[in-house]
């Protein structure tokens, strides 16, 4: 048998050209649509870290304003005086708790979440969003009421014969109050990523002679690695720069990196400090978004 | 022979859903047995059961004599080759190989002598590095096989294993699969509603039909003594001519033409004669025949499949299949033609409805 082919015909020659127009005409079109987002972050972001960025090497004049001169890295040098980094490292420490305690009590609930049946899924997921209709300073209140002297909590304990206890405004009502604000950001990607992972690779691990805790260790977690990334990242950064929480909830003996920034440019009136502080925290919040997407990308 | 799986009057129900009715089943040591049926009829649930991943509502199950019912699947001396494979995708072929070692606690460098002497035998050398992700298919099926073969079970367990593979490389595998079973020696149980898969690989298969088991024989036996008109339709292509038992010799189809069909049956039962395509014949509706075995009608369409060809015949009251093989001088009857279908009286046989 004798296979004959039609000899290319003159149009072959034109159809890369047509495909780049095309493709030229795609990514006009794609930009047109991108642009009203450019425009916002350029003139609501960008501008305004830019302006920050500048403050941060001013200095602060003798009347609390701040001179656009002399500029210095006094502001970033501060940053080691033991006070400054007490606060660094206690909103280190008090971030990092909230994000691991976090992480234990929303992995079992997400994977209890994504192996529900699809129906049940989705009511639980409306009652892990419901805290967020009521505004996140009026549930910080509310937790304030709860812990306080004559709160329901004092009286349970006091009824149990417990004694009373001191929570309120200590640190351990700050991780408290971070943990709740921020319990949703953790079980939301940690449900996306346990609900993608194949039911059928636990059950290979259990005829492969694991047991459940085998089975959690090498196969369950390795694949839900990007959604513990993701989660850790999205608590752990809002809780390093908390502000209405530790306010609320921490008083005035626990003073963290959010309140202290805040305190530079609204009693200290250090405009230059402040923003140098800013953008420590910046850089700390970066360092994990890179790790992220490091770690997080190559198991995605 | 020992039993190597044995269930006694074992049902599983989901609910309300009777999933597997109160079967009885005995697996040898050392035998190819298929569960066949079609999606639905409990092929699964039982083997899910016989690995631990379902537990039996009643009945008992075990395996080479130890009662293993509510025992966990990583107690049994079983292995699966899961439906899709289910390789861990984070992990090589290396490690998906040596994942049933490592969770028994065996050491490092034995697990990787194993893995890899495991790996050679299914003949993926030189790939003990990659990622499932960046294997074909094929390969993806060997990787699956070799971790379940590498744990030395007792019982193979293949859910669909040929299922998400093409046409050519199925064919491959049946015989490839075949000869692994020989050589380790051990019985393979698997699920397919591939009858044709089912025929090629087994020594023994199971029809099962919602949730019950129909018949348990060789393919043969299946094939030519089916029980009942379920097995008879499901296992291969049959025309099924309903009719009525007269004698232990004759059955009267609906449309009153006597048959000669030896039977089992009483007078007056409803059966219906399993009449296979290619063991009809075709011939000018002149010729003399035996009335008994044989009916007239007229070709109705031709479908050619390049070894063969197929006839749909009409009669007043049904269409029959015939099936020639496309042999040199084999006669061609075009459509319209007014021919007689007839056969020898012991190519058919006689099924309950």
């Amino acid at each position: 048998m004798t296979i004959t082919s039609e000899p290319p015909s003159e149009n072959v020659e034109a159809t890369p050209q047509f495909e780049k127009a095309a493709q030229r005409k795609e990514s006009r079109r794609g930009l047109l649509l991108a642009l009203p987002s450019y425009l916002y972050l350029i003139i609501f972001f960008v501008i305004p870290l830019a302006i920050v960025f500048i403050y941060s090497f001013a200095t602060r004049n003798r009347f609390g304003g701040t001179d656009l001169s002399g500029w210095n890295v006094a502001s970033y040098e501060r940053i080691a005086e033991p006070i400054v980094r007490t606060i660094l490292f206690r909103s280190l420490w008090l971030a990092l708790l909230t994000t691991v305690i976090c992480l234990l009590i929303a992995y079992p609930f997400a994977y209890f979440l994504a192996t529900r049946r699809p129906a049940i899924r989705n009511v639980m997921l409306v009652f892990v969003m419901i805290p967020f209709w009521t505004n996140f300073l009026v549930r910080n209140f509310a937790w304030r009421v709860i812990l306080g002297n004559d709160g329901p909590l004092t009286k349970a304990t006091e009824f149990l014969g417990l004694g009373t206890h001191e929570l309120l405004f200590s640190q351990k009502a700050v991780v408290l109050g971070l943990v709740y604000g921020y319990l949703p950001f953790m079980i939301l990607p940690l449900y996306a990523a346990i609900e993608r992972i194949d039911g059928q690779l636990l059950e290979a691990s259990r005829d492969l002679y694991g047991t459940g805790w085998q089975s959690f260790r090498n196969v369950l977690l390795p694949l839900s690695m990007p959604g513990v990334i993701a989660g850790s990242i999205l608590v752990f950064i809002p809780s390093l720069g908390a502000y209405v929480t530790p306010e609320i909830l921490g008083g005035a003996k626990t003073t963290l990196l959010g309140s202290y920034i805040v305190t530079q440019f609204l009693t200290a009136r250090n405009w230059p400090f402040g923003a140098a502080l800013s953008f420590v925290l910046m850089a700390v919040m970066l360092a994990g978004t890179v790790i992220y997407f490091r770690k997080g990308g190559r198991t995605l | 022979m020992t039993a190597a799986v044995e269930l006694k009057a074992i049902t599983k129900k989901f609910g309300d859903v009777v999933a597997v009715d109160n079967i009885d089943l005995t697996i040898e040591d050392g035998e190819f047995f298929a569960m066949l049926g079609p999606s639905g009829c409990g092929k699964t649930t039982t083997l899910r059961m016989i690995a631990g991943l379902e537990f039996p509502t009643q009945g008992s199950l075990s395996i080479f004599g130890e009662e293993v019912g509510t025992l966990a699947p990583n107690k049994r001396s079983v292995n699966t080759v899961f439906q899709n494979y289910a390789l861990f995708p984070h992990l090589s072929v290396l490690d998906n190989v040596g994942f049933g070692l490592k969770m028994q606690g065996i050491d490092k460098n034995e697990t990787r002598t194993r893995a890899m002497e495991m790996i050679e035998l299914v003949q993926l050398e030189g790939l003990e590095g990659r990622k499932p992700s960046q294997m074909s298919g094929g390969q993806q099926q060997r990787v699956a096989l070799a971790r379940a073969l590498v744990n030395q079970p007792k019982v193979l367990l293949l859910d669909e294993p040929l299922g998400a593979l093409d046409l050519k490389l199925r064919q491959e595998m049946q015989l490839e699969l075949k000869k692994l079973q020989r050589d380790v020696g051990i019985s393979f149980v698997f699920v397919t509603h591939d009858q044709e898969e089912a025929l090629t690989m087994s020594d023994r298969i199971a029809v099962m039909h919602e949730g019950k088991l129909l018949q348990v024989a060789s393919p043969e036996e299946i094939y030519e003594t089916p029980v009942n008109r379920f097995v008879a339709d499901f296992i291969g292509r049959t025309n099924l001519l309903e009719g009525t038992v007269s004698d232990s010799e004759t059955v009267i189809l609906t449309n009153g033409t006597p048959i000669r069909a030896s039977n089992d049956f009483a007078a007056g039962t409803s059966v219906s004669i399993s009449l296979r395509p290619e063991r009809a014949k075709i011939t000018q509706q002149k010729e003399d025949g035996d009335p008994l075995s044989s009916v007239s009608g007229v070709v109705e369409t031709i479908t050619y499949l390049g070894n063969a060809r197929v006839y749909s015949v009409k009669f007043t009251w049904m269409s029959l299949e015939v099936r020639e093989e496309n042999r040199p001088g084999v006669e061609l009857y075009e459509p319209g033609t007014p021919i007689t279908v007839s056969w020898d009286h012991d190519a058919i046989s006689v099924v309950a409805d």
